[in-house]
């Protein structure tokens, strides 16, 4: 259960960067005063387009980038502080070890960077190749696997010493339909054993159905942030009726036909009273009732149209 | 310093994995064994001959080695990404050099060790006194953990890795010649000129001071308290230069 009273996980707080080109000529601001709050036990999908700066914030909590303005903190450490990564598990964007080591070898090396003894590196190593459904590639060497594989055992290495927060920098990126789903319940899976997960993506239909909550970055700072019942609204305000012996039905306002094969129609229809009408006139006409399927705004309608505004105000800015 | 025991053991693995670094023991080998074939070119120094080509080369491969593997060895972990998931851990990034700096001693010190074995070998088979030989391949191994921090430091601090090659190839070919620095400063006379080059004098590392090959083939003592003041030098030198790969280090983005 997730409540805002908690101390949160992570925070950021005016997070900026900007990169200087080579020799240093040249400046990308990538992040403009972002500011960010993970709540333990939730599931927290970053959202951005291509080039919005989500790789660039993970990499500041990782470590692996200093920020060039503001602060952030990662389970009650200052960010610049290594201690706040104790408890922290990192996948990054389009993860690569050292191709001489094998899966077994290399997680064992991050279980003692992690500072499990060695009775617990071989039980948890074992447990998350077979996790993460690499266990019959455990001895194979890293330059020999797949892009999938480096994924998978990414993943592996990011949950080992049960982590209390996950950062995942695109974790579906390169695995195969089943892999998607087995991550799928492997996320959903984490606020039941205690872990706070926040990972990036670009697949909006992963975040709704992983998130409880979503921000959406856009030119370095966040656009939009609440849980999707927030974002896309809290339930069904249109509906998609299907209906058999349907087609000489007179259909009554709020309710459109929008497409009519053989006997069958499919109506949308707008409000709730409108639903009420087209069910009396199906009942009344005799017709059959088919589905009934609620409409909701989906992330990526909602994403694509803030990108929308976002981009017709800069052209307003530019054109007075 | 677990964490960097870890990553030191890894760095270890990673080069002993590597079939280039046999070729070029096999390589040394190969030279060492052959010295005496070099003698026969010369009239009534064979032993000298020996004595002087084993050491330059275990000397040479050394140094050699701890170049082009030293500058690859942070430059290439962030070019192929595989250092993001280690820094990710609760480390400092000190701490990751300082772990990859021991990796790289102990295979250079491990690869000297396995020369020096064989060569020492073949002074016992022809004979040869082997006892004034072990200053001169101790202080070998003092400066290969200079040198493997000065390409370190490079490595932390260069881009690309040819330029940490070339960066370090001429500090050490400089650290070589500092001992004719104050030579050039007396011919300059005094101004400018001399100030700079009696800078330059101070700022460098005397690499030279390793080098006791000519002494000990010469037949000369090389007296305790001078390998101990040398190694306490390279040691320092060491420190020096890891400290500052790990600051310029600590500074530089991950992109």
């Amino acid at each position: 259960m997730i409540r805002s009273s908690d101390e949160p996980v992570l925070t950021a707080r005016g997070l900026c960067k900007t990169f200087r080109g080579h020799l240093s000529v040249g400046r990308t601001q990538v992040l403009r005063g972002l500011d960010l709050t993970v709540y333990p036990g939730e599931i927290y999908g970053f959202i951005g387009a291509n080039g919005a700066g989500k790789t660039t914030t993970i990499k500041i909590l990782a470590g692996l980038i200093h920020p060039n303005a503001g602060e952030f903190r990662l389970l009650g450490y200052d960010g610049a502080d290594p201690r706040s990564r104790r408890g922290l598990g990192f996948l990054p964007e389009h993860p690569n070890f050292p191709g001489y080591l094998s899966g077994r070898e290399f997680l064992d090396f991050q279980a003692r960077l992690v500072g499990l003894d060695r009775g617990r590196r071989r039980r948890d190593v074992g447990r998350l190749l077979d996790e993460v459904g690499m266990a019959g590639r455990a001895d194979t060497p890293l330059r020999k696997c797949s892009k999938g594989m480096l994924q998978r055992l990414g993943i592996a290495q990011a949950l080992l010493g049960d982590p209390v927060l996950l950062i995942l920098d695109e974790p579906m990126s390169g695995l195969d339909p089943a892999g998607r789903r087995d991550l799928r319940d492997l996320i959903l899976a984490q606020p039941a054993r205690g872990t706070t997960v926040f990972f990036s993506s670009h697949i909006l239909s992963d975040a709704e159905v992983l998130c409880d909550r979503v921000g959406i970055l856009r030119e370095g700072r966040l656009a939009l942030e609440g849980s999707l019942d927030t974002i896309l609204g809290p339930g069904a305000a249109a509906w998609d009726v299907t209906a058999t012996r349907a087609s000489g039905l007179n259909a009554g306002s709020g309710t459109t036909a929008i497409s009519r094969q053989d006997d069958r129609v499919l109506f949308r229809v707008e409000g709730e009273a409108a639903l009420a009408d087209l069910l009396d006139r199906l009942r009344a006409a005799g017709a059959g009732l088919h589905s009934v399927t609620p409409r909701r705004l989906t992330l990526e309608e909602r994403f694509l149209d803030l990108e929308e505004q976002g981009t017709r105000a800069r052209h307003e800015e530019r054109a007075p | 310093m677990r964490m960097a025991m870890a990553v030191a053991v890894m760095t270890f693995r990673e080069a002993v994995r590597d079939r280039i670094l046999y070729l070029l023991l096999a390589f040394a080998l190969v030279m060492i064994a052959t010295a005496r074939f070099l003698a026969l070119l010369t009239v009534g120094s064979e032993a000298r001959i020996v004595a002087d080509t084993g050491m330059a080369a275990i000397a040479f491969f050394g140094v050699l080695t701890a170049i082009f593997v030293g500058v690859s060895l942070i430059t290439k972990e962030i070019e192929q990404r595989t250092a993001y998931t280690v820094l990710a851990r609760p480390m400092t990034r000190g701490t990751f050099v300082l772990g990859k700096y021991l990796g790289l001693l102990m295979t250079l010190w491990v690869n000297a060790a396995v020369m020096s074995l064989g060569f020492v070998l073949l002074l016992a088979l022809r004979g040869d006194p082997i006892l004034p030989v072990l200053p001169a391949l101790w202080l070998t191994a003092m400066e290969l953990a200079v040198v493997t921090a000065l390409a370190l430091f490079f490595s932390a601090l260069a881009t690309s890795s040819i330029l940490g090659i070339l960066f370090t190839l001429g500090l050490y070919v400089a650290g070589h010649l500092v001992w004719s620095f104050p030579l050039l400063a007396s011919r300059l006379g005094p101004g400018w000129g001399t100030r700079v080059v009696m800078a330059v004098y101070y700022v460098l590392p005397n690499l030279d001071r390793f080098n006791v090959r000519a002494a000990v083939i010469h037949g000369d003592a090389i007296p305790l308290e001078f390998i101990a003041l040398q190694t306490a030098y390279g040691m320092g030198w060491a420190i020096l230069l890891i400290l500052a790969a790990s600051l310029a280090f600590s500074r530089r983005d991950l992109t």
